[in-house]
This record gives structure tokens, C-alpha cells and sequence, in this order.
């Protein structure tokens, strides 16, 4: 092709733009695919140590008084089970993809809970006065009054993270790391201590049965087409890609950065209600390390550390990698001690992967 | 005046006591081709950042499609028209093509704030056209920048600026880092925005390149324009002289 021709023979062809060959084999399947290999990898293994070890079915009903194919209880713990952290970490998620981090989930959890719960109180338990009344004319109020005010907490706690990133420029890391030490002592000086208790009916129904499994999944669908279908998430990818090209593209980085921490801090007291609503009291030791089974989730799902690559899918399903190690677990009669060592294997051996994996494109293998 | 695009008067740029550009008087006429020349630390990269806003001049005055500006930032002057290929590629690597060429300036369906709602077809039929515009070849457009090769991302950052009716394209040195095939490859969408009558200042090192491509050389020496000349007034030895300050051009500039 030459000047002569000014591009006017160039269109688009079958095999892509201005007549290249396009090779099918270069194409990449998503990483979420990978994950997802994984957890029916993972599910198989334990179907196939329970079969032979244990005969019983670690997937499949084997009651005869049941009519399933599942066994549906299984199921339902292992996404239960998971429910209130993978909402955190569908705010944390976002948080990585943007080249950040958030260490603050699991104490902004803790500090909401209960803020929150002193707001979700009842007047009288089984006739008298509630002894665990925090503010005793303030009982009784409708089921919106504490979920606006944990949604304020969120706000809050993201609003200070996202400002001190973006204006100090400090790292995520320990700004986050900051938030985590002042919230969990806002936790414990909020009541002194002492656990709260006897939430309003209404207020216990967000968290009963299977109405976590209901909001973490909402939340993930919600925020997973706001990352596809939005300017907001085109530019997480951005920022997290190539934050000098998004700062010259006249993207305002540091807007962006502190919605993004207002979000992820946001989910994290949503998850909190859900917590306490489930729990029916409100302790100032919720949430600890929430912030990193979160991360791991995250990581797990093929969340990149190092910013611009990820998904909600993906760390959905990594939650799910994790809810199945618990049940698997459980179901073996192994030790929960087993639990957190093979947790943390899995979570390093999934880092290693995306390295490797990250190695190998690059050298266009 | 009318078909001027690009005017600087005097334009002067010092970093404290260094003088890295001294009364830079520049013309760039609609549809012209020029190739900015110089040794390092001559003025050239200099020059581009005070007309693009990277930079704030000290002294000087400059015009663009006839209205004198200001640019606070290289933003504004993007705005204005004024597209620049830098030479560090301002791509996002985990971004597809048509976001990269849109980053910043995304076409959205319904405006939400931070969460408008992308207009994802519109901006891959765009991005088609300018692919086509400039005759950039591209295997698979929904491919992310990591996978391609240096030629083809200097392609794509060179599409972005004919995405955007642009009215002015600078590139600074696109091909520096570019093996011989994808060298002709950026040289070949540059003819073809000659062809479509787009301006262009071209940064080079390359001699062979800017014979071949451009209209007029202007050569920088120590933070001065010392050379002028239309390519069919000069020769390779000619240019070099000028760029090594073994004929200074002051006879040159003033029968100019």
C-alpha cells in the first residue's frame, strides 16, 4: 500500500481491520474462565475424596428423603458462608483495578456495625426497658434510619481515604492502614466496648436466611456492568493501566480515585448491616481481617495487584473458591486450622500464576 | 493570515538561567507538512511544549486557526485542536483499542455523572473510521493494547489524534523506538494525513524520513530556529550544516 492509495483500499475485512490476518490462536480467553476452571477443579476434588474416603457425596444429595439432585444445604452454606466479606470485596476489587489497595474494609465493618446498630435498637425486650439501649429515646426507628446512617459511616471512612491518597498522594497502603487502626478504635470506644444488642425486626430481616447470598449477588451484578457499561469504569481500567496516559488523556484522577475509595469504604458498611442484621448484636471485634480474605477473594479471581486487570465475575468466583474450601473442609472433618494454611497457599499460588501468566503474554508466548 | 494554522512570534522559553528557546518565529500553513530538525537539547522538544501547554512560555506570543491562545495545559490545547503523538505513549495497556482512542473523552448514551452509561458501538464504529482515515492496520480491535507491538501502538496513538477532527497533529520523534517495517508503516499513515490535507509537525532525527514526508525543514540550534527551507531548496549536507552549526542561516533567515 502507498500514498498513492490514501487508505481508500483499506476497510474492514473478515479478518479485521485494514487487511491483517487476524490470528484466531492469539486470542486470549478471559482470565475469569481460568477461575472458574479452578472451582470445578476444586469442587471434583472434594467430590472425589468424599466418594472414596468418606462415601458420601460432597456436591450431590444423598438423602432419600430428599428430592434433589444437589445437596442443597451444601450449597447454600457455601455461598452464604461467603456472602458478607465477597461484598466488601466487590468494593476492594474496584480499589485493586484502580492500582490501589484497601486495608480498611474489615475495621470500617467493625466501627459501622456499630454505629449503625445503636440506631436499629428496640424500646422494650420481652417488657422491659432494652438494658442494651444506646440511646434510649432513639429506639424503635424505621429499618432506613441505621442503613443511612452505616451508608454515612461508609461515606465518611471513603471520603478521608480517597482524600488522603489523592491529595497527600501517600500510598493506598497506608492510608488505608490508618483507617483500619482509627476505625477499629472507633469501634471499640463507640460503646466502650460492650456489645450491642436487640435490633428491630426489620432491621434483623436484611440479614436473615438466604438475603446476604440475595445482596452479594445484586451488588455484584450491579457494580459488575457499572465496570463494563460506564465512563467510570473505563476509567478504573485507566487509571490503573497507565496513570500518567489517564492524567494526559484529561481524565481527573483525583475525583476518580476518591469515588472509588467512597464505594469500596460504602460496601463495606452495607456489609456490615448485613453482618449484624444476621448476628442480631453488634460486637466492636466484627470484620477483623475481612479486609484480607476480601483481597484474597479478589486476587484469587485474577484481580491483577498491580492495577487495570480484573472483574466482579471473577472475584465472585473466587469467593466461591473460598467458600468451597471451607465446606470441603468441614465435610472432610479436617481441622478449620487446615482451613486458613491451605487459604493462605491458595492465595499466594494464584499470585504466582497471574505473575506467570503476565510473563508469558508479555513475551508473546 | 486565513490559511495559517499555527504562528508563534518571539516565542521564548528559559528554565532560570538557561535560554532552551530564544525568539522562535514559526509558521505552519493548512495542509503543510513540516519537520521540526536539531541535535539534542536544541529547543525542539522545548518549542513543541510551550504551543502544546505542557509547558508555560516566558515571552512570546502565539496563534492557532487564527485566534491568539493561551493554553493552560495540554488538555486545553487538545481541545482547541492541537493533537500530539508523544514519545512516551500516552496508551493504557489493558484497554482495548477503541477505549485508548476515546480515554478522556469518552461518547456516553445518557449522562450520569461518573457513571454515564458508555456509547461502546458508536465509539468502535469511530474508531473503524479513523483506522480507516489513516490507514492503520490493526489485527483485532477489541484485543488490549498489551498484546500489540510497538509499531502497532505507535499506530493506534497516532489514530487517536485523527479521531478527533483535529486541526493540528505534532508528532515528536514516532518512529525513534520502531523497527524498519513498522517505521514505513507510521510513514505511510503520515502520507496519507497529507493526503487528506491535515497539518504536521514532524520532530525527526531521520533524515531519509523527513525528506521523504515533508514540505519544509525548519532546523533549531541552541534553543534558536537557525534554518528555514523548502525540501526542494536544500539537500542532506545542507540540513546537517545547519544542525551542527557549521552554517549559521542569519543571511538565510533575513532574505526570508
Amino acid at each position: 500500500m502507498n500514498a498513492a492509495d490514501g487508505g481508500k483500499d483499506v476497510a474492514q475485512t473478515s479478518h479485521g481491520i485494514g487487511g491483517l490476518t487476524y490470528d484466531a490462536k492469539k486470542r486470549t480467553w478471559p482470565a475469569e474462565f481460568n477461575v472458574f476452571l479452578a472451582l470445578v477443579i476444586l469442587v471434583g476434588a472434594f467430590e472425589l475424596i468424599g466418594r472414596v474416603f468418606l462415601g458420601d457425596s460432597f456436591l450431590f444429595n444423598t438423602r432419600d428423603n430428599v428430592d434433589a439432585i444437589f445437596n442443597q444445604q451444601r450449597l447454600e452454606i457455601i455461598i452464604l458462608q461467603v456472602s458478607i466479606v465477597g461484598i466488601i470485596a466487590i468494593g476492594v476489587t474496584q480499589v485493586i483495578i484502580t492500582g490501589g489497595i484497601d486495608l480498611s474494609s474489615g475495621s470500617v465493618v467493625g466501627a459501622t456495625a456499630m454505629i449503625a446498630m445503636s440506631f436499629a435498637q428496640v424500646a422494650t425486650v420481652n417488657g422491659n426497658p432494652n438494658p442494651k439501649a444506646m440511646f434510649v429515646g432513639w429506639t424503635d426507628l424505621p429499618v432506613i434510619v441505621p442503613v443511612l446512617v452505616a451508608i454515612g459511616c461508609g461515606l465518611l471512612a471513603g471520603l478521608v481515604n480517597g482524600a488522603l491518597i489523592a491529595y497527600t498522594r501517600i500510598p493506598p497502603f497506608i492510608a488505608t492502614l490508618g483507617m483500619m487502626v482509627t476505625a477499629r478504635g472507633i469501634a471499640k470506644w463507640w460503646s466502650k466496648g460492650q456489645p450491642i444488642s436487640f435490633p428491630t425486626e426489620s432491621f434483623a430481616g436484611i440479614g436473615k436466611g438466604l438475603m446476604p447470598v440475595v445482596i452479594f449477588i445484586s451488588l455484584a451484578i450491579l457494580f459488575q456492568l457499572i465496570l463494563t457499561y460506564t465512563k467510570y469504569g473505563k476509567h478504573c481500567y485507566a487509571i490503573g493501566s497507565n496513570e500518567d496516559a489517564a492524567r494526559m488523556s484529561g481524565i481527573k484522577i483525583a475525583n476518580h480515585k476518591i469515588l472509588v475509595y467512597v464505594i469500596a469504604s460504602i460496601l463495606a458498611s452495607l456489609a456490615a448491616v448485613v453482618l449484624c442484621s444476621k448476628n442480631l448484636t453488634a460486637q466492636s471485634g466484627m470484620g477483623v481481617m475481612y479486609e484480607l480474605d476480601a483481597i484474597a477473594m479478589a486476587v484469587i479471581g485474577g484481580v491483577s495487584l498491580s492495577g487495570g486487570r480484573g472483574s466482579i465475575i471473577g472475584t465472585v468466583i473466587g469467593s466461591l473458591i473460598f467458600g468451597v474450601i471451607i465446606s470441603g473442609f468441614t465435610f472432610l472433618r479436617l481441622d478449620a486450622y487446615y482451613q486458613e494454611m491451605v487459604k493462605g497457599v491458595i492465595i499466594v499460588g494464584a499470585v504466582v500464576l497471574d505473575q506467570w501468566r503476565q510473563r508469558r503474554r508479555a513475551i508473546g508466548a | 493570515m486565513s490559511d495559517i494554522i499555527l504562528k508563534t512570534e518571539n516565542l521564548t522559553k528559559r528554565y532560570g538561567g538557561v535560554h532552551a528557546l530564544e525568539g522562535a518565529n514559526f509558521e505552519l500553513r493548512k495542509g503543510e507538512h513540516v519537520a521540526i530538525m536539531g541535535d539534542n537539547g536544541a529547543g525542539k522538544s522545548t518549542f513543541v511544549r510551550q504551543i502544546t501547554g505542557v509547558e508555560q512560555r516566558t515571552d512570546g506570543k502565539v496563534w492557532f486557526d487564527g485566534k491568539e491562545v493561551n493554553f493552560a495545559g495540554p488538555i486545553e490545547a487538545r481541545e482547541a485542536g492541537i493533537e500530539t503523538v508523544f514519545q512516551n505513549l500516552a496508551l493504557a495497556d489493558d484497554l482495548d483499542v477503541p477505549s485508548n482512542l476515546f480515554l478522556g473523552r469518552e461518547k456516553v448514551l445518557f449522562n450520569l455523572g461518573p457513571f454515564s452509561i458508555l456509547d461502546r458501538k458508536y465509539m468502535r464504529k469511530a474508531t473503524e473510521a479513523a483506522l480507516v482515515r489513516t490507514a492503520v492496520k490493526i489485527p483485532n480491535l477489541s484485543s488490549t493494547i498489551r498484546h500489540m507491538s510497538g509499531g502497532q501502538r505507535q499506530c493506534v496513538a497516532i489514530a487517536r489524534t485523527a479521531t478527533f477532527a483535529s486541526k493540528l497533529i505534532i508528532m515528536d520523534e514516532p518512529t525513534a523506538a520502531l523497527g524498519v517495517q513498522e517505521t514505513a508503516q507510521v510513514e505511510n499513515i503520515i502520507r496519507t494525513l497529507k493526503a487528506n490535507g491535515e497539518p504536521l509537525i514532524l520532530i525527526s532525527h531521520n533524515m531519509r524520513q523527513v525528506f521523504d514526508l515533508v514540505d519544509r525543514i525548519v532546523v533549531f540550534r541552541r534553543g534558536k530556529i537557525v534554518a528555514n527551507l523548502r525540501k526542494q531548496d536544500t539537500d542532506g549536507n545542507d540540513i546537517v550544516a545547519y544542525i551542527t552549526g557549521s552554517k549559521t542561516g542569519e543571511a538565510e533567515l533575513a532574505a526570508a
